[in-house]
């Protein structure tokens, strides 16, 4: 399995899929990911032409005609969003459809006259990266190597003109020429990827190495890297199971693999991602019932005058609600000395009753400022102070008392606890 | 008059149907100036034209008496804050870099003199301490800061901002109006957008008020009379709104072929 025929093929893959990755990277951010995947479908006559009318074996022939192709196809794609009203999505799929729709006749054809077979025109379709000859590889290598440069080159002018356009526009930039050198970039990048993974699942290679590494990291640059490094593993995967499995095409299976990138990455990311997201909302709800639990202390205490202690059944009775995993909060609050458990029940600590009161301080001042800054009327403030009084911010509790003037007391006339320092 | 820029018979349709009809004036050098008008009346469009975004039908413009590519370096741009998508991966220095960016710097790496400048204009609007955050994480009105920041990186004379004053905070808004101030107090110009008649009289030294047509353009004083706002913000004009339909519809063409645009000398 590893021998040099093979390792020379595992690192044209790697260098063909990263390459593709980091050209659709600015289709993806730009939102039109959908582009790429036409000009890969419409590459396909443009090949199959190529073989054709020229040496079919040459690579060189393959990557004009898939250029011819993609050129018409994209300008074809242009021209009819100025000139119709029909939509962009629409002329997209029109120009996709009809131009792989030639593609496959172009091949029938082809398959017909009995020159295909040896060809191996299929690759073309789902990809077979072990099937291209020592030639092809050191073309299709070169010209992978040869797009990450033309992406170095042109970082700035890609960059501005995916966020801002019109400014780079306003600023003199050649976006015409920009425009073009992109398009023939993502041409030439689905030329190579084609190799890998073949026209019909060409999107995926452009597009979901960048949606895995855009979860991780908003950094343009470590984007690129990233997605580049997807790619390559994906490739790394793919090539190695069609490898061993002799009748396996590697398009699928890179493709496969990528997906699996893909979603697992918008499950674990940090922030955006579904498990960060279910973490957010537990520790939201825990913080809410550690405060609503030391705001019902501290109340009691304000009524009694003194401290007070209540039980884990008082509180439950006081709230009026159930609480789920009260005793695990209330151990917790221990453990943190902001709750002492006595005899009679749970007590807050000094440094619990400094919380509390926080608390309970919040919770006045956004009544206050409902009233006040909302003109909303006292009997409706109520619900949506206990939310508030777990999100204000001291940021935002400084705004608050400085926009109302130190405040005594809250519309219902109870004093708003400062701390006194 | 010393002008800055000037617009002749400037005629503007967007997606065939006029929004700009044979607008003509002169804007002076050193001044706050506000293009004023409703909604939808083309004060973007006229923007737009004359950043070369939009192409008229007929007319041209000026700025400081040449055409926009001999003065671009002179010129800077502040487009709609919601324009872009702010998702896109790229901290607060990014951004004010790309005001840096130039035709002949394009292939070139950023310079150290380069980010000295960027970072002097993010002091300049109080977001020196946010360079390295990421812009999704910007309230609007920070956003709306960071692309002033990198119109002040391109060190222009004339500076057109669309709509900078929509959706920031009151202190965003105080903080852009001195910034605002200074740059007048260094001969500057300054072109705005802006909708809000409440406090265009404050803002500005001189007004442009739009609806379709040009309603007035001069100082303030002279243009923000009750007869004048209510010509512009009385609804547009019903047989300029009917032609612009029916030119729409039947895709006519605004000028006949043949016809000889006065084109600017030199």
């Amino acid at each position: 399995m590893f021998d040099p025929v093979f390792i020379k093929v595992l690192f044209g893959t790697l260098l063909l899929a990263s390459s593709s990755a980091v050209v659709g990277a600015f289709s993806f951010l730009k939102g039109e990911s959908l582009v790429g995947d036409a000009i890969a479908h419409a590459l396909l006559p443009g090949v199959v032409l190529a073989f054709i009318l020229g040496d079919g074996r040459h690579p060189g022939y393959l990557i004009i005609g898939a250029l011819i192709a993609g050129l018409i196809a994209h300008y074809g794609i242009a021209f009819i969003e100025q000139r119709t009203k029909l939509k962009s999505d629409t002329a997209v799929s029109l120009v996709l459809s009809t131009f792989f729709g030639f593609g496959i006749l172009l091949m029938s054809y082809v398959q017909r006259t009995g020159q295909g077979q040896q060809a191996g025109l299929e690759r073309f379709l789902l990809g077979k990266a072990a099937a291209i000859t020592m030639m092809d590889l050191y073309v299709f290598t070169g010209l992978a190597l040869l797009l990450l440069l033309g992406v170095a080159l042109f970082y700035k002018g890609f960059q501005l003109m995916t966020f801002n356009e019109d400014f780079a526009a306003a600023i003199g930039l050649p976006t015409g020429g920009i425009r073009f050198a992109f398009t023939v970039l993502t041409v030439l990048a689905v030329t190579v990827g084609i190799q890998a993974v073949g026209v019909v699942l060409m999107a995926a290679l452009l597009i979901t190495p960048s949606a895995a590494a855009r979860s991780w990291t908003s950094n343009l640059p470590r984007m690129l890297l990233l997605a580049a490094l997807f790619a390559s593993a994906a490739a790394l995967g793919g090539t190695f199971i069609s490898a061993a499995m002799p009748k396996m095409p590697t398009g699928p299976w890179i493709v496969l693999v990528l997906g699996f990138f893909g979603f697992s990455s918008l499950i674990l990311a940090p922030e955006k991602g579904w498990l960060a997201r279910r973490r957010r909302a537990a520790s939201n709800r825990n913080k809410t019932q550690r405060e609503n639990l030391l705001k019902l202390l501290y109340g009691a205490e304000e009524r009694a005058g003194e401290p007070v202690a209540m039980t884990a059944g008082a509180m439950v009775d006081a709230r009026e609600q159930h609480y789920e995993g009260l005793t695990k909060t209330l151990r917790n609050l221990k453990k943190e000395f902001l709750v002492v458990e006595r005899a009679d029940g749970f007590a807050l600590t000094d440094l619990g009753r400094i919380e509390g009161r926080r608390v309970v301080r919040l919770h006045r001042l956004w009544e206050l400022y409902l009233t006040e800054r909302l003109g909303m009327a006292a009997d409706h403030i109520h619900p949506q102070a206990e939310t508030m009084e777990h999100v204000i911010t001291p940021e935002i509790e400084a705004l608050i008392v400085k926009e109302l003037g130190n405040p005594e007391v809250d519309p219902h006339q109870s004093p708003i606890p400062y701390e006194e320092d | 008059m010393e002008k800055s820029i000037e617009v002749h018979n400037l005629t503007v349709s967007y997606h065939s149907k006029p929004v700009l009809w044979d607008v003509d004036f002169e804007l002076p050098k050193g001044k706050i100036i506000g293009i004023v008008g409703p909604n939808g009346s083309g004060k973007t469009t006229m923007l737009k034209t004359v950043m070369g975004l939009m192409k008229p039908d007929s007319g041209y413009t000026e700025i400081f008496g040449q055409p926009l590519d001999k003065v671009r370096e002179r010129v800077s741009y502040v487009p709609q804050r919601e324009s872009v998508d702010w998702d896109f991966p790229a901290d607060v220095m990014d951004v004010v870099l790309m005001g840096r960016y130039r035709k002949n710097n394009l292939f070139k790496r950023i310079t150290k003199e380069d980010r000295r400048i960027a970072t002097e204009a993010l002091e300049k609007v109080n977001l020196l301490e946010f360079a390295d955050r990421q812009i999704s994480q910007l309230s609007g009105g920070q956003q709306q800061r960071v692309f002033i920041a990198r119109s002040l990186a391109q060190q222009a004379d004339i500076y057109l901002m669309d709509e900078p004053f929509v959706g920031v905070d009151a202190a965003t808004e105080d903080a852009i109006l001195k910034l605002l101030r200074d740059m007048k107090n260094e001969g500057k110009t300054v072109v705005i957008v802006h909708h809000d008649l409440q406090t265009a009289n404050e803002y500005f030294d001189w007004i442009v008020l739009l609806n379709t047509r040009l309603v007035a353009a001069g100082p303030k004083e002279q243009v923000f009379t009750k007869e004048l706002l209510q010509e512009a913000y009385g609804g547009r004009l019903t047989v300029l709104s009917k032609l612009g339909d029916l030119i729409s519809d039947t895709e006519f063409p605004l000028r006949e072929p043949d016809f000889k645009e006065d084109q600017p000398q030199g």
